[in-house]
């Protein structure tokens, strides 16, 4: 997810002081805890089995949910028959539209600052049917067998209306331009009169499929009410905005929902607020029970929506020395009425190239489904593809080589926007990258390097995603007098590595050494609004926690006694040493943390503090680059591509902890080889449902499928980000699609611009 | 209750076979003893989180009748870990980096334990050159193939084979 926020504008108002004036001095410096490869923290614990996931939460007196799903794409509930459902044994209650508590709809994630919601719909409130597996009853039982064979009890017939489940007559019926924080259409110049005029021209339509996160824990909830708060252990990458929309829909306050999570098993955009937290809640209420709710690896395709289908113009003109003179990206994305969400795949044609031209739109078309929702690089992910594989496109026109080109038109500011870039070496990631990949034995030709009955390639492509950080961040760090250091952030960490990178960074701004300092997080009780969102939280983290330590400073400096070293000076000439602080350029006066708290005759020192608003974001054209480098294996006989090498050059500015990045951004990676290769969520547009709704059968990269993946990266710091470090979570998946797909035209000579590029299409 | 053919031995405790005969020995691990390694996936056979040993072999739990597994030895993930401290497994996935969330990671785990003694015991692989050896050597694209069946959906693919092959053995293809 990587929406910025209109706040941000709101924010300019604010005056002049602002995270952007000043490069954070922790940035350049080196030798330090930043860049150590450590491993990561919780490690230990989940290694051994013993990191606690939302359904393993133990609650006294709990019952088990079982949800059944509607089987048709819009209508009304004709017949409910709960009978033989509430007669089954061990079942506690049996909840449809009839009984269900009334309750006020989710709010949609991004429309409102703390809102979570994944669409906007009544929630079990009345007979009407609005996508096929919407739930239209739950049933609780005193074990998860009770449940299940419970649901399957309940009868249901449906009065069907006329439901919209192609794509076609989807379009047909109209579209609207996207709105992802303002309009999605961008028009500089006039575009597709400079594409008729250009020497050489690309011209085409690329076709992406829905797509599932599938994270490998399912969704889940272990709830409890006592009286009116509610206390929520869940799979989320939003606990702040979980309780603040679980207290909203149910008429409480939002310092009465307590929503936990700390390990979440995979989110990559899915793990937000969706119907099972809030019937799980209804019911729990209901019954006077706590509940768990578990949904199912089916429940998961029927409940949370993925990445939407896209369909995609890419045009491009050029000069005869391939100086892009026209860029058009524009095309359709699906979406729902409840939650109208785009796939903004043009995005990354804003920023990619310099083009004397631009029409950049996205139309989205309706369709009677389950709310589409953010997934990896919402838009990034599969616009990137479209966009790398026409470059790739024009230079084969143009018998050009590819990194080239792209250089050619690399641009020196924005191209869009003309702000300068707060940090870009693209050229460096491109030119280190080739050089280490060994880019300048590819045979150019399609199709003319053969192994056996293996056709061998070569392709790259350009990665990115903009640097985001949401307004909100705040941090609290506690200090005590044993010199030990607690910071808290209502952060997530579903594997990204979070508590390590952020100990690791916290350490070095607090002069202490890492196992000092606790990095405490998954909990909405902490303060700040971070959501694990948009590759965000170290900016928003880190922001967070440079205001907090000025604060320590500042709230120190009053304790410290007369007769201190630090006596009489002023926050600004003081940094964090050695546990504790010394003036700095005089690093003699020094007092330690513990001597100062023990001075003042204090146990412990506890400040708060928020990040400034992200100005950095207005100020400056902020992504992260990525150069991407593959070598494929298409077998001439059964058509299957067998990636057998990859590299990723990359430009994020700091790599914080190099073991923990190196991960990140080879699961983004591995991410776009099963976007390139194999993923799709295969729906049935004749009934509107999702036919491959299980791992078995949406296929998601193996082990055997995975090649050894490796990273160089240019480790310039940003001076405009926190600890100069830009996103990474999201940058792997973009970019990583096109290179495969490059690659594959290279083996074989043949462009396939349908994902996924399964054998079928290759033969 | 008393250690007899009627018991599940489960980490080297007997475990009372569920009245109800549709508990999976996953379910029975996790809703029953509380013992939350194995991990649900899919509860359908298509993802290996739930995978734990029995009797030495690895299997996926959830597709497993608990009632089944009377009179036999069951070893999860938490067995894995012995009064000496980790598996060296468990430490090269630490070291590795062999996962992100680490949900599939119990699964990862106990799978590698099954197929290091597979291949001790000369069970080869699609990927196997030389069906007759007595003993298949761990290297890259062995592993690659046999864990295959563990999903992984953060991506630690590189972590998780560079752990598996420096604890079995560094040969590689
Ligand atoms: S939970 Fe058993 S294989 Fe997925
Ligand atoms: S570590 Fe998250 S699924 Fe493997």
């Amino acid at each position: 997810m990587s929406k910025p926020d209109n706040t941000v504008k709101d924010a300019l108002a604010l005056g002049p002081e602002n995270w952007a004036d000043g490069e954070d001095p922790l940035a350049r410096r080196r030798g330090g805890r930043i860049g150590a490869p450590v491993s990561r923290l919780d490690g230990p614990l989940k290694v051994r089995g013993k990191a606690p996931f939302a359904a393993e939460f133990p609650v006294e007196g709990m019952a088990y949910a079982a949800l059944v799903f509607s089987t048709i794409a819009k209508g009304r509930i004709a017949t409910l028959d709960t009978a033989a459902a509430e007669a089954a044994p061990g079942v506690v209650l049996v909840m449809t539209y009839r009984n269900a508590p009334r309750m006020r709809p989710m709010q949609q994630f991004d429309s409102s600052e703390k809102a979570g919601g994944a669409d906007t719909l009544p929630i079990m409130q009345d007979e009407h049917v609005y996508w096929n597996g919407q739930p239209i009853a739950l049933v609780l039982a005193e074990t998860q067998e009770q449940a299940d064979h419970a649901a399957s009890l309940v009868r249901v017939t449906y009065e069907p209306g006329h439901a919209v489940t192609s794509f076609a007559e989807a379009k047909a019926n109209g579209t609207d331009t996207g709105d992802f924080h303002g309009p999605l259409h961008l028009e500089i110049g006039d575009a597709e009169e400079a594409l008729r005029a250009a020497a050489v021209s690309v011209d085409v339509t690329y076709r992406t499929p829905p797509h599932n996160h599938n994270a490998i824990e399912p969704h889940a909830t272990t709830l409890a009410w006592h009286g009116d708060e509610l206390v929520v252990h869940d799979a989320t990458q939003l606990v702040t905005h979980t309780a603040w929309t679980l207290a909203h829909i149910f008429g409480v306050d939002e310092s009465q929902v307590h929503v936990t999570s700390p390990f979440v098993g995979g989110g990559f955009g899915g793990k937000l607020v969706a119907q099972h937290q809030v019937l799980g809640a209804a019911a729990a209420r209901l019954a006077g029970r706590p509940v768990r709710i578990a949904l199912p690896r089916e429940g998961v395709y029927r409940l949370i929506g993925g990445r939407a289908r896209t369909e995609q113009r890419v045009a491009i003109g050029a000069s005869e020395e391939g100086r892009f003179t026209a860029l058009i990206h524009t095309g359709t994305s699906a979406t729902t009425r409840h939650s109208a969400w785009p796939e903004p795949f043009m995005l990354a044609a804003h920023s990619h190239y310099a083009a004397e031209t631009f029409l950049l739109d996205l139309q989205t078309a309706y369709v009677d489904m389950v709310a589409n929702g953010s997934m990896r690089a919402p838009g990034g992910a599969v616009g990137v593809y479209a966009l790398e594989c026409t470059v790739d496109e024009v230079a084969a026109k143009l018998g050009m080589d590819p990194v080239e080109l792209r250089i050619r038109n690399e641009p020196a500011t924005g191209p869009t926007d003309g702000r300068p870039f707060s940090s870009r070496h693209v050229v460096e990631a491109w030119r280190t990258g080739a050089e280490r990949f060994g880019w300048a034995g590819r045979n150019p030709a399609p199709g003319a390097v053969r192994d056996g009955e293996w056709l061998v390639g070569m392709g790259c492509a350009a990665a990115s995603h903009p640097y985001v950080r949401m307004p909100g961040g705040a941090a609290r760090i506690t200090l005590t007098d044993k010199g030990l250091a607690r910071v808290e952030v209502a952060a997530h960490d579903m594997g990204m590595g979070t508590e390590t990178a952020q100990t690791q960074v916290a350490a070095e701004r607090l002069g202490l050494e890492p196992g000092q300092v606790s990095f405490r997080y998954g909990d909405s009780a902490l303060p700040g609004l971070v959501p694990a969102a948009g590759s965000q939280q170290s900016a928003s983290i880190g922001a967070a926690v440079v205001a907090a330590q000025h604060a320590l400073v500042a709230e120190l400096l009053k304790l410290v006694s007369d007769d201190s070293p630090l006596a009489g000076l002023e926050a600004d000439e003081i940094g964090a040493v050695n546990g504790g602080l010394a003036k700095l350029d005089e690093p003699e006066r020094y007092e330690s943390y513990a001597s100062i708290l023990a001075g003042a005759g204090r146990d412990e020192v506890s400040v708060e503090a928020s990040g400034p608003p992200p100005l950095e974001m207005m100020n400056w054209s902020m992504h992260s680059f990525g150069a991407m480098f593959c070598e494929v294996r298409v077998n001439a006989v059964t058509g299957e591509t067998r990636v057998s090498r990859f590299l990723g050059s990359i430009d994020c500015g700091r790599v914080l902890n190099p073991k923990t990045a190196g991960s990140q951004l080879r699961g983004g990676i591995v991410m776009g080889l099963g976007l390139a290769l194999m993923e799709e969520t295969q729906f049935d547009e004749r009934r509107g449902r999702i036919l491959n709704a299980s791992l078995a059968e949406y296929h998601v990269p193996v082990h055997l499928d995975v090649p050894e993946i490796d990273l160089i990266w240019t480790d310039l710091p940003d001076p405009h980000a926190p600890a100069g470090a830009r996103g990474i979570g999201e940058l792997g998946i973009t970019g990583a699609g096109a290179a495969v797909a490059n690659a594959i035209f290279n083996a074989t000579g043949k462009r396939v611009r349908d994902l996924p590029l399964t054998p079928d299409k290759l033969l | 209750m008393a250690d007899s053919a009627d018991a599940i031995r489960i980490n080297g405790t007997a475990v009372e076979p569920p009245g109800d005969p549709r508990v999976s020995l996953l379910d029975l691990l996790r809703e029953r003893l509380e013992l939350h390694g194995a991990k649900k996936g899919c509860d359908q056979g298509a993802c290996g989180a739930c995978t734990v040993l029995a009797d030495g072999e690895r299997i996926v739990s959830c597709l497993a009748l608990a009632v089944q597994y009377t009179g036999r030895e069951v070893v999860t993930i938490e067995g894995l870990t012995g009064e000496d401290g980790p598996h060296p497994l468990q430490r090269a996935f630490v070291e590795h980096d062999g996962f992100q969330c680490g949900y599939c990671t119990p699964g990862q785990i106990c799978s590698a334990v099954g197929m290091a003694a597979e291949l001790e015991r000369g069970v080869p692989s699609y990927v196997t050159d030389d069906l007759a050896a007595e003993r298949i050597a761990p290297g890259r694209d062995e592993v690659r193939e046999r864990m295959s069946g563990n999903l992984c959906r953060c991506g630690a693919h590189n972590g998780i084979v560079a752990a598996i092959t420096e604890t079995y053995g560094t040969e590689a293809r």
